[in-house]
């Protein structure tokens, strides 16, 4: 293995460009004469439109125009589509109303974009678009989706009556049903998956440009892969040619799921580009980040496990509600219903399961993938459930598990959730897990903390995901005539360190240092597919053509340096980037093979030209399964309910780590945002007045740096079996395992007070009442 | 942000001056405050009048046994500074728990007074410690000063010019953060002066008070245990997503006995 390999912490190439301010953003890309948008955004949660008065808009100083759907709709821009028509129980595909780029006719969320102002400046922007008037009637409005199935609740969308878009369900009700009525034993866990808002650190933004000569658009975004906004915009919205659209994602800061979708703004620029000559960008602002980027979880849900005499697991089943917003964002109906109905057997062996998952409409910001996408929500309810089933029988949680857990020699296993498990050890990470976390002294801790006024509580939380196997994958890789190599994927980072990882499968590979690794992503011009960076697949898709095209085009040098040094290509040798005659010192290097392609007249026409090649990666018909274990020690302070975080460990298993130093960078921020959503972000809808009332950072709250543990990480990777890399998948991972260890520690430290669960975020408020209210509990032991 | 003139007068009279020629016209210290409301365009002061070209605003110094501290000093200014540090170890604490680098190298004591909010913490001290606040016009008592919600005592087109200190006994600050802003959910201030003990408690209510039943409490006898079974009423507490005003009445006496502990 060579220095950058498999395994190796390569430090990211990209950083050195990202920390000294020279990274490029959306923001930072200034087209000749760009004018500037700013919107109209409803101040009601669900009102009817009835006049738009634009004309002191349209007169203001600087104004180049101020649309509504009216203009839109002139044009034939359609709706933003929901892309996932998931099947109910009644065999039809969801309700699935569009989502208008701009209202029409109604508002059903506050911050529902009404009109678009373009103007000179972004001063001016704004400034106009105070002066459209708006004349609405307030309907009544629902926030909360309990509350939206009520049969006087009102009504969002006419084709959607009861407001329920979907109602899903899956796995077999008889034998489920079966199991309940012969266990020995049913735990029910009501709980609440909450709402969280994604928060990347830089906003959404859009740069439309068009160009009557060539009759093209081109939209500058921020995404997480511009070729599938390529085509949903023009085959789905605009209903152009997608040659006719060059979408062009520079760096990305953070996406989190959110920023995989098309949103309206998106659509306007290229609308108002086309319509007015000139460029026009919006850059949103944070108050509009809370109030249109979609939102993540929001999932209701009573979960129901059965167990037999011996402890064993004989069913589960989920009834769920999750809030889908006002109106189906492109993958909102597939992220509560399939992708978590898969992972909802957990690493165990059950027989039966069941689920009904309704996804309901409401009048807040629609809901779709945020980081696990649906598999937290399972993680979550399965292990809160696995927890207090444990509690109620007296069990160590960790026995319960290890008892139920699918075996090594077991895989393949099909869980009746519809997942193949191809290989896993679940018992040996617990183990390790427990070990690290001195399991066996937690005895002696709670009573230490007591002595303190602590109250310590130990959490463990197992996870399993499904990951990876997303569609296909192209890279071309070019060797440059300088000696480095250039190379083009369709993947997207929003941070993760792609060009790192990128660049560390090719560097030993081709003899290269990482830093001559040129890496270019992101322009739909210049990669000729992609599909994005999303459910944890890009160094196993874009890494398998990357492979593919470094092979191929080693095979193609070999041929030419067989031809400069005049030797059968059969006796030549590659290594550190050098074509060497077999027991011989005459070799050529890369480099020179490169510039003999495009130089040399003497090649055959095969062989001749730029040493580029293209490497293919299918997906194989099978998904990836990382797990692992997190383990969480916390102390409640009695007189303050304040929480702390003492330790922190997780063991995880991603079948093959190609750099650890960027792995653990994804479960560092993985597990702040599980902890964060645990304990700390309220995402607030005023069930008053519909306001999102969490819509600054003053009262909505990140988690910060002093928030956060050390996060122990350790690796025990067994390799996946349905790919040739052995490749898992990590950048989900901290957020799905951590939101269950925290709340299950936190259950476990409120166990003298009576307390089988706490919903998220478990904020210090909570946790007080929950202290009042117990006390006398507490006190008389 | 809508449009405002710019003014940055060198002394206190001319800004005094721009002030009082126009009703919309509003003083800048740090803007930790008054910028974020103006770029959320909810103010629209027609001139900003910029205190920090006015050098006998700033900095820190000793004066027949008080400390003084100018209007424009920032935060981080007096979390760092020896002689309060020395002296008033109480409030170079407060400082230093205020918002973050950025806000503690902005954000002045002045603006923070002026402004009032329910929950910032130097009316903590400034009431704990019976200051005196001095103003281009006159000296009002700590006692005097704050009177509400955001409201102060100063007069339209009146200017905080410093604040002087007593120096206590002992003294010391007990915050409990608001997880999101970290401006304070409760905030304890606790003061032995040679006029007795000082209790005053930010965040909990609409405006800083102080709590006489645990002045004498701790008078007679200076330790946590004094006021352990001493209870405010929530009544009028404030109640946000953060804590319910009966969660912040309880932290109020936690909070308390913490500031006495902490200064020994
Ligand atoms: C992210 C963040 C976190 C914060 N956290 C905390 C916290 O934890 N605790 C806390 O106490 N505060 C906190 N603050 C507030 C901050 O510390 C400042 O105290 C506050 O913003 C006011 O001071 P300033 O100098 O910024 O005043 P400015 O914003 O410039 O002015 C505020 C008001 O005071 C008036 N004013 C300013 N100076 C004078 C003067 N000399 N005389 C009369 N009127 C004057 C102005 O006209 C204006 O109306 C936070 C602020 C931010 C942005």
């Amino acid at each position: 293995m060579g220095q950058f390999g498999v395994g190796q912490a390569v430090r990211r190439v990209e950083d050195a460009r990202l920390l000294t301010g020279q990274g490029r953003y959306t923001d930072d890309i200034q087209l000749d004469g760009q004018l500037y948008m700013a919107l109209v955004r409803s101040p009601h949660a669900h009102a009817e439109i009835k006049a738009i008065d634009a004309e002191d808009a349209r007169q203001a100083p600087g104004v180049h125009a101020v649309y509504t759907i009216q203009d839109l709709d002139a044009t034939g821009i359609q709706d933003i589509p929901c892309m996932a028509p998931i099947p109910g129980v009644d065999g039809r595909p969801p309700r699935m109303p569009g989502h208008p780029v701009l209202a029409r006719g109604r508002v059903r969320h506050v911050g529902d974009p009404v009109a678009a102002v373009i103007a000179e400046t972004p001063q001016q922007a704004k400034d106009a678009s105070e002066l459209v008037e708006v004349d609405y009637a307030p309907r009544a409005h629902v926030v909360d989706a309990a509350d939206a199935l009520a049969p006087d609740a009102p009504t969002l969308h006419e084709i959607a009556p009861g407001n329920v878009a979907l109602d899903w369900g899956t796995g077999d009700d008889d034998a489920v049903e079966k199991a309940f009525r012969e266990a020995a034993h049913v735990t029910r866990v009501d709980m609440v998956n909450n709402r969280v808002v994604a928060n990347s650190m830089e906003p959404r933004g859009a740069i439309g440009n068009f160009d009557p000569q060539a009759d093209r658009f081109e939209l500058y975004t921020s995404s997480q892969g511009s070729h599938g906004l390529r085509k949903q915009i023009a085959e789905k919205v605009l209903n152009i040619d997608p040659e006719r659209l060059r979408v062009v994602t520079p760096d990305v800061g953070g996406g989190f799921g959110t920023k995989i979708f098309l949103y309206g703004e998106q659509v306007l620029v290229l609308h108002a580009a086309q319509a007015l000559g000139r460029p026009v960008k919006w850059i949103g602002e944070r108050r509009e980040s809370f109030q249109s980027d979609a939102q993540g979880r929001d999932h209701t849900a009573t979960m129901e496990l059965a167990l037999d005499a011996e402890h064993r697991m004989t069913a589960i089943r989920l009834t769920s509600l999750a809030n889908v917003g006002g109106y189906l964002s492109n993958a909102s109906t597939y992220v509560p219903t399939q992708s978590l109905g898969k992972m909802l057997c957990g690493l165990y062996r059950i027989p039966a399961m069941s689920a009904n998952v309704k996804c309901v409409f409401t009048n807040t910001v629609p809901v779709d993938a945020y980081r696990g996408a649906g598999r937290p929500e399972a993680a979550y309810f399965v292990e809160r459930t696995v927890d207090a089933a444990a509690r109620e029988l007296g069990l160590d949680p960790a026995e319960l598990r290890r008892k139920n857990f699918i075996q090594p020699d077991q895989m393949p296993w099909t869980t009746p959730a519809g997942a193949t498990y191809d290989s896993g050890e679940f018992a040996r990470l617990m183990d390790r897990a427990l070990e690290q976390a001195d399991y066996a002294h937690l005895g002696e801790r709670k009573q230490a903390a007591a002595r303190r006024g602590k109250l310590l509580g130990f959490g463990l939380a197992t996870y399993v995901e499904a990951c990876g196997s997303v569609g296909s994958e192209d890279a071309r890789l070019t060797i440059d005539p300088d000696g480095g190599a250039s190379l083009v994927v369709g993947t997207q980072t929003n941070g993760q360190g792609h060009h790192t990882a990128y660049a560390q499968l090719l560097a030993d590979k081709l003899g290269l240092d990482p830093e001559q690794i040129r890496f270019h992503q992101g322009d739909t011009d210049v990669a000729a597919t992609g599909g994005g960076t999303m459910g944890s697949r890009s160094l196993l898709v874009g890494g398998g053509a990357t492979d593919q095209a470094a092979d191929q085009v080693i095979e193609r040098a070999k041929k030419i340096a067989g031809h400069t040094l005049e030797v059968s290509p059969d006796d030549l040798e590659f290594g550190e980037g050098t074509f060497t005659i077999a027991g011989t010192d005459r070799r050529t290097t890369l480099a020179e093979v490169a510039r003999a392609a495009v130089e040399r007249d003497d090649l055959p026409a095969d062989l001749k030209g730029p040493l580029a090649e293209t490497g293919h990666y299918d997906s194989p018909d099978a998904e990836t399964f990382p797990n692992g274990v997190h383990v969480c020690e916390i102390e409640v302070d009695r007189d303050t309910a304040e929480l702390e975080i003492a330790r922190y460990v997780v063991v995880d298993d991603f079948g093959m780590v190609l750099n650890p130093m960027l792995v653990m960078g994804q479960i560092h921020g993985g597990v702040a945002q599980g902890i964060g959503q645990a304990l700390l972000e309220q995402t607030v809808y005023e069930a008053g007045s519909g306001q999102l009332v969490t819509a600054t950072y003053q009262d909505y709250t990140m988690p910060r740096a002093d928030d956060l543990p050390d996060i122990e990480i350790e690796f025990i990777n067994v390799p996946c079996k349905t790919n040739p890399f052995g490749i898992k998948g990590a950048g989900e991972a901290g957020a799905i395992g951590a939101p269950p260890a925290v709340i299950n520690a936190l259950v476990d430290a409120l166990e003298p007070y009576g307390v089988l669960h706490v919903d998220m975020p478990a904020t210090t408020e909570r946790i007080w009442q929950i202290l009042q209210a117990n006390a006398p509990k507490a006190a008389a032991e | 942000m809508y449009q405002f003139d710019y003014h940055r007068p060198t002394s206190l009279d001319e800004a005094a001056q721009i002030l009082s020629q126009d009703d919309e016209a509003s003083l800048l210290a740090g803007g930790q405050t008054l910028l974020p409301t103006m770029k959320q365009r909810l103010a629209a002061p027609s001139q900003l009048v910029d205190l920090s070209g006015i050098a006998e605003l700033k900095g820190v110094r000793e004066d027949s046994g008080q400390i003084i501290v100018g209007a424009m000093t920032p935060h981080d200014t007096v979390a760092n500074d020896k002689t309060v540090q020395a002296k008033i170890p109480g409030l170079a604490h407060l400082a230093g728990e205020i918002g973050d680098p950025q806000v503690r190298n902005r954000g002045t004591i002045g603006g923070s007074l002026a402004n009032n909010d329910p929950a910032s913490d130097y009316p903590g001290a400034v009431l704990g410690l019976g200051a005196t606040v001095r103003t281009n016009k006159r000296e009002i008592p700590a006692d005097d000063f704050f009177l509400g919600l955001f409201e102060t005592a100063l007069d339209e087109g009146e200017l905080i010019k410093e604040v002087a200190f007593p120096v206590p006994k002992k003294s010391a600050y007990a915050k409990f953060h608001n997880p999101a802003s970290r401006y304070a959910i409760v905030g304890a201030f606790v003061a032995s002066t040679e006029q007795g003990v000082r209790v005053a408690i930010t965040g909990a209510g609409p405006c800083v008070f102080r709590v006489p039943e645990m002045e004498q409490a701790l008078n007679s006898n200076w330790s946590a245990d004094a006021i352990k079974d001493i209870k405010v009423a929530a009544d009028d507490f404030n109640t946000d997503l953060h804590a319910s005003a009966d969660y912040r009445a309880h932290l109020v006496t936690v909070m308390a006995k913490r500031a006495v502990q902490a200064a020994g």
